[in-house]
């Protein structure tokens, strides 16, 4: 899946900031983030249901814009990047290499958190949250019930000031979920080391068409639409290592 | 919906009702009052570019643009420095069809009204100005509501009075003096406003900021500045220096999103034609000579 493929690459470009840093190491990380299913370019992703499917929640005028035109803007400037970093990389021009990190980052990034988001999306009345199993009490061990969850990861998602994302994560080193937010597309698992389960765009993009201004509406009416047997798939796959 | 050249009659959710009872005074008399009491209320500022303004044309507009703006001021409540959302001089649908009447209505009774709202939550008010330039510091002391709202009051009233109806926009123009140093700055206008634009990009600006053009420090230099989420350059600590604002241009999504959804440049290209740059000149003027933040009503 591209996100595994996306994830530790970008984690090790993102650390090129220095010099010393092992020119074979450098040409690696470049390789492995150039590398992508379709043959050295990044695709937009089709999505496992049609647009009109997150309705009323979310608009089929909203999934198409946020799809075809946000979503795929990140994919081709992402491209455009790699191909950057390909030729910085190749020529071992350092300073370029570091110029680009701010677009790898909001491109990479972008590509990552929506692949992601529309993963564990679903059509309303789809998905219950699971009664037993894995998510159950990995919720229940951190927030008590899936109310005190939603509740604290509603409120984070809220509380964004300006654009950003806001995420349920897995803990390895605690063993425990939590939530975060993180800032425009920055990727929440090479800015926190938390592993991505559930992830809640709050860009004005993702609500304005529907809710205009009124992000509490949107937040509060997206848990209709979260597929949580992806969430739980994506946990028990991040316990296992 | 406002049909005629009045003003939207909007008020923020904290006006209280002093603000309602006019005294029935005539025109002249009340932009007398007005002068007073926006000396002593807001500072010499307001006065001053009041005094400005009467020296002008007395068109029915100008005369009701003043009085507009006047009125905020005569019905600010006893405590001094006390917010509020600032009619717009001209109707929502004025600015198309370059920015559209339904994003300026949610804009200014939305957006602009939450960010007032919020921007002291109960704490006591510190005038608008001052809170620019400790923002950073405050946020220790007070949360980041102070730094992201009060950011926000300013911006956007700075914002919608930099702006006019295209039909007005194009008549109007640069000083002599403000000319002069865009041209030393950046050349020219069409190079500013060149740079103006790539500064404002997707990629150069990045989710949700401004971008502006304002007079460094020293006062002999424009300078082009990005701003992330509601930060702008004359809060300490946000640039290399606490520089001031002539012109701004929000970019956050909800600046555009209805009419452009993702197309940010052609928002960009597009708003050029609703700056009025007598006012524009105007701040430049104002903040040469005083080296401070150009006032804003509300």
């Amino acid at each position: 899946m591209s996100s595994k493929l996306i994830s530790p690459a970008l984690r090790a470009a993102l650390n090129v900031n220095s010099s010393k840093l092992n020119a074979e190491t450098t040409k690696l990380a470049a390789a492995y983030l150039s590398s992508a299913p379709a043959g050295g370019k990044h695709e937009l992703p089709g999505l496992k249901y049609d647009y009109g499917a997150l309705e009323p929640v979310i608009s089929a005028e909203t999934m198409t814009i946020h799809h075809t035109k946000h979503h795929q803007t990140y994919v081709t400037n992402l491209n455009a990047s790699l191909e950057k970093l390909d030729a910085a990389v190749s020529s071992g021009d350092v300073s370029s290499i570091l110029s680009l990190s701010g677009a790898l980052k909001f491109n990479g990034g972008g590509h990552i958190n929506h692949t992601l988001f529309w993963e564990n999306l679903t059509s309303k009345g789809s998905s219950e949250f699971p009664s037993s199993g894995a998510l159950k009490e990995a919720v229940e061990a951190r927030f008590g019930s899936v109310d005190e969850m939603k509740k604290d990861l509603g409120a984070k998602s809220i509380g964004v000031q300006g654009s950003g994302w806001g995420w349920l994560g897995y803990n390895a080193a605690s063993g425990l979920i939590e939530t975060a937010t993180c800032p425009n597309q920055d990727p929440l698992q090479p800015t926190t080391g938390l592993i991505p389960l559930l992830g809640i765009d709050v860009w004005e993009h993702a609500y304005y068409v529907d809710y205009r201004n009124v992000r509490p509406s949107y937040v509060n009416a997206i848990w209709d639409v979260i597929d949580w047997k992806v969430v739980e798939e994506r946990l028990v796959k991040a316990k296992s290592g | 919906m406002p049909t005629s050249a009045n003003t939207a009659k909007q008020h923020s959710k904290s006006a209280p009702a002093t603000q309602k009872t006019k005294p029935s005074l005539t025109t002249a008399t009340m932009t007398k009052l007005s002068l007073a009491l926006s000396a002593i209320l807001v500072g010499s500022a307001s006065a001053f570019s009041l005094d400005m303004k009467a020296q002008g044309g007395n068109t029915r507009r100008e005369l009701l643009q003043k009085t507009a703006g006047l009125a905020t001021s005569i019905a600010v409540p006893t405590i001094a420095n006390a917010y509020s959302v600032p009619d717009l001089n001209y109707p929502f649908e004025a600015l198309e069809p370059y920015i559209d009447a339904p994003t300026m209505k949610i804009h200014h009774d939305k957006h602009h009204v939450a960010n007032i709202n919020k921007a002291t939550e109960g704490k006591p008010e510190v005038d608008i100005l001052e809170l620019q330039l400790n923002a950073l510091e405050a946020v220790s002391l007070r949360g980041p509501a102070v730094r992201n709202n009060g950011g926000g009051h300013y911006n956007h009233a700075f914002f919608w009075d930099e702006m006019a109806p295209p039909d007005e926009a194009k008549k109007t123009k640069p000083s002599s003096e403000l000319e002069a140093m865009i041209n030393k700055s950046f050349g020219s206008m069409d190079e500013m406003k060149a740079a103006f634009e790539a500064r404002a990009a997707p990629g150069a600006l990045f989710g949700s900021g401004w971008v502006w053009v304002c007079v460094n420090q020293a006062g002999d230099e424009l300078k082009l500045v990005g701003t992330p989420n509601q930060d702008n350059p004359l809060m300490k600590g946000v640039a290399d220096e606490v520089m001031f604002p002539i012109l701004g241009l929000d970019v956050w999504e909800h600046a555009y999103y209805l009419k452009y959804q993702n197309r940010r440049p052609e928002y960009v290209s597009n708003w050029w034609n609703v700056v009025n740059w007598n006012k524009v000149s105007e701040n430049f003027a104002y903040v040469k000579e005083k080296k401070a933040g150009v006032p804003v009503r509300g």
